[in-house]
């Protein structure tokens, strides 16, 4: 099923993000990835989550967004869009693998951000296939450790999702 | 002046000109009993919280004000959520308060502490827990203009007991702040448009109303639609009363298997359909696939956007409320005739499904008594019904003329709304004849409120349909189960004229056909609540058995 990204624009208040994320689960619609953060106003929060769905699943998702009193906008971002997740992976690394690890890392343009005489931790920034592509390589010296953030994205170009107030369409 | 908390709930319920308050008070709402002792809001003690949500959905259905309901926290509060959940599948316009335990003893699994808010979340329209006693005002301001408008719901207050004494300068707010509210209330005049002309295009355009016709009060417009446009009128179980089922143009109720005939049949031949404030749920529309076959544009009005398309497929979607669209479909030039459909719907009229009673050695025929009642009642009157067969029958043979005369649980479809709903209506509309038509399994689940009749010295005419079984149960395990009936006989039911006559009532009980007439009088013209119990056929069905 196709995936989609969801901006959702919220009041900042503690209930909010249960109320979202109930949402999807009553409804059974199903979340691939969540992540939120305050917007450059502190009273609004922007919620980006992955969704799987159909058409018809997006457009209820929508709608049943859109009616909770403390959703302020929701926008679909487009495929096209800038869109980012982070990972730390911590890997097994012994004196003989370690610089095997470096170079695959620095192919990749990313970084180690921490180390130990067994490990190698990495940071890496980018879409999922670029994440996927690093975890793929680093699989067979065996991860111990793999956290991601979830995805944000904005859409290209000049055009933004506003916060001002009082604004459901922006 | 400094007040405190709970004296600022009373004067935000006076500022939203609140007259009743049904609830049960506790310990986490002591305080705000104690401050309403002060106000003239009258309040009406209830015998379980879940009576106090009916009530408060019953008063509100007929007055077409805000019902407020109150209960304490813990039990008190989870005993509303069924009232709650009720109202929020019927739209109904509700503010829920329960008291809560201190701020500081939250999380900490206290007596009598649940999160209610958590709990409701599903199925209030929005809810708050109030932390800082100077967002109060601004909550309840909130919280009834976001239950009574757009597509109206229970909202739901958590006050906690600090939050109660707590005091602060009170000033209610003028104006509201909700940038995540604005609902549409217009239909949009390019869609309406559109609507006209693909209706003007059509041979056989039939109309269905739903609930969101009652809420809206748009009864006088959508007959002045339908007479124009020369298109016959279903009405959801929901819809019931938006139009005048004695109109030439009223088809009946419509549902898949619970609905009437010529409804059914309607749905199924009409080219054009224009559904207005339903969401089209399952009852009324059977498999999505298989509903509204012949129709080439299906038009869907809806105040809240999300039910428009969500359960049928549909053409030119109309987002605003009834009385508005219409109004705006109604500036529209357009006049019509379909002399032919009108003929053929009038043909399918003449059919009217019945129950499958005997001959009356096991009991009376329902569809007798509904029959009787209507003709003899006033259009004012309003009925309260609980859920199951005697509710469908209901639907199918009260013949209602007039909006917010019919109290029941569509949605939910939660047994035992329907004795608590008709107290509320009965405090709403002190002058109207009101009456409760329920059964034996029903009648039972809320039975304690009879107390509350009682105590109030309420006039409310009990029409009791006894087949001593939970009938549409019953119903089900002979066409799903293949006669394999289990749990569906009521082998301890008590004398209900005797119970009755224990509240102080009167009642009687009926078993001859030939005495329903004089029981329905004796019933109407009462004074005071009586219970009247009629033995009833126990096959009679909603769907009738094929008789061998």
């Amino acid at each position: 099923m196709k995936k989609h990204i969801l901006a959702i624009l919220v009041e900042n208040k503690p209930s909010v993000l249960s109320k979202v994320v109930g949402l999807f689960s009553r409804r059974g619609f199903n979340i691939h990835s969540l992540a939120v953060g305050v917007t450059e106003d502190p009273e609004v929060s922007r919620i980006t989550i992955v969704a799987d769905g159909d058409e018809y699943i997006l457009e209820q998702i929508s709608k049943q967004l859109n009616k909770l009193i403390d959703v302020i906008k929701v926008s679909n971002i487009s495929d096209e869009s800038i869109a980012r997740e982070l990972a730390l992976i911590k890997v097994h690394a012994t004196p003989s693998t370690r610089n095997e690890i470096v170079e695959i890392v620095n192919i990749f343009r990313e970084k180690v951000v921490d180390i130990t005489k067994n490990s190698v931790t990495i940071q890496v920034t980018g879409d999922s296939k670029k994440l996927a592509a690093l975890e793929e390589m680093l699989r067979d010296f065996g991860i111990k450790e793999l956290v991601r953030t979830g995805m944000i994205a904005v859409d290209r170009g000049a055009s933004a999702i506003l916060v001002a107030n009082g604004k459901k369409e922006g | 002046m400094k007040i405190n908390g709970a004296a600022c709930m009373v004067k935000s319920l006076q500022a939203e000109g609140v007259e009743v308050l049904f609830g049960y008070p506790g310990g986490a709402n002591l305080f705000l009993y104690d401050a309403l002792i002060q106000s003239d809001i009258r309040q009406v003690l209830v015998r379980n919280e879940q009576g106090a949500a009916h009530a408060a959905s019953g008063y509100s259905r007929v007055t077409g004000k805000t019902g407020v309901c109150m209960a304490t926290s813990g039990p008190g509060a989870t005993n509303l959520i069924t009232g709650i959940a009720t109202a929020y599948m019927d739209s109904i316009p509700m503010v829920a308060i329960t008291g809560q335990v201190g701020t500081d003893l939250i999380g900490k699994d206290v007596f009598q502490e649940v999160d209610i808010t958590g709990a409701t979340e599903p199925f209030t329209k929005n809810n708050y827990l109030v932390k800082d006693i100077k967002d109060l005002p601004r909550i309840f301001k909130e919280a009834f203009h976001i239950a009574s408008t757009g597509r109206p719901g229970p909202v739901l207050i958590d006050i906690p007991k600090d939050i109660q004494l707590d005091t602060m300068d009170f000033k209610y707010p003028d104006s509201i702040d909700l940038r995540g509210y604005k609902p549409t209330t217009k239909g949009h005049p390019r869609q309406i448009k559109k609507a006209v002309s693909a209706m003007m295009e059509s041979k056989k355009p039939m109309i269905i109303v739903g609930g969101g016709g009652v809420i809206a009060n748009a009864t006088e417009e959508l007959i002045a639609f339908a007479e124009r446009m020369q298109a016959p009128v279903a009405t959801t179980l929901m819809g019931i009363g938006a139009f005048p089922s004695s109109h030439p143009l009223s088809l009946g109720m419509l549902g898949w298997d619970h609905g009437v005939y010529p409804a059914k049949q309607a749905v199924a031949e009409a080219d054009f359909l224009i559904v207005m404030g339903s969401r089209m749920a399952d009852r009324s529309t059977g498999k999505r696939e298989e509903f509204a076959q012949s129709a080439r544009t299906v038009v869907h009005i809806d105040v809240d956007p999300a039910e428009i398309g969500k359960n049928i497929d549909i053409h030119i979607p109309i987002v605003g409320d009834i009385k508005n669209t219409l109004q705006g479909l109604l500036s529209q030039e357009f006049h019509r005739e379909n002399p032919e459909w009108i003929q053929q719907v009038q043909n399918w009229k003449k059919f009217t499904k019945g129950t499958g009673a005997g001959d009356g050695a096991n009991g009376l025929d329902p569809m007798e008594i509904i029959k009787t009642l209507s003709r003899k009642s006033s259009n004012d009157t309003i009925v309260a019904t609980d859920v199951g067969q005697h509710q469908v029958w209901t639907g199918r043979y009260y013949g209602f003329e007039k909006p917010r005369t019919f109290l029941t649980s569509g949605g939910l479809g939660t047994m035992g709304y329907g004795l608590p709903a008709a107290i509320g209506a009965k405090i709403g509309q002190p002058d109207k004849q009101v009456a409760l038509i329920t059964g034996d399994g029903s009648f039972q689940m809320n039975l304690t409120e009879l107390a509350t009749a009682a105590q109030e010295g309420l006039d409310i005419k009990i029409i009791l349909l006894n087949n001593s079984c939970l009938g549409m149960v019953r119903e089900l395990q002979e066409h799903n189960c293949e006669k394999r009936y289990t749990q569906t006989t009521l082998k301890g039911n008590p004398d209900f004229v005797k119970l009755a006559e224990a509240y102080g009532f009167h009642a009687i009980r009926v078993t001859r056909s030939e005495e329903i007439e004089a029981a329905i009088d004796k019933l109407l013209s009462y004074d005071g609540t009586m219970v009247a119990e009629f033995i009833i056929d126990p096959v009679s069905n909603v769907i009738p058995a094929e008789k061998a």
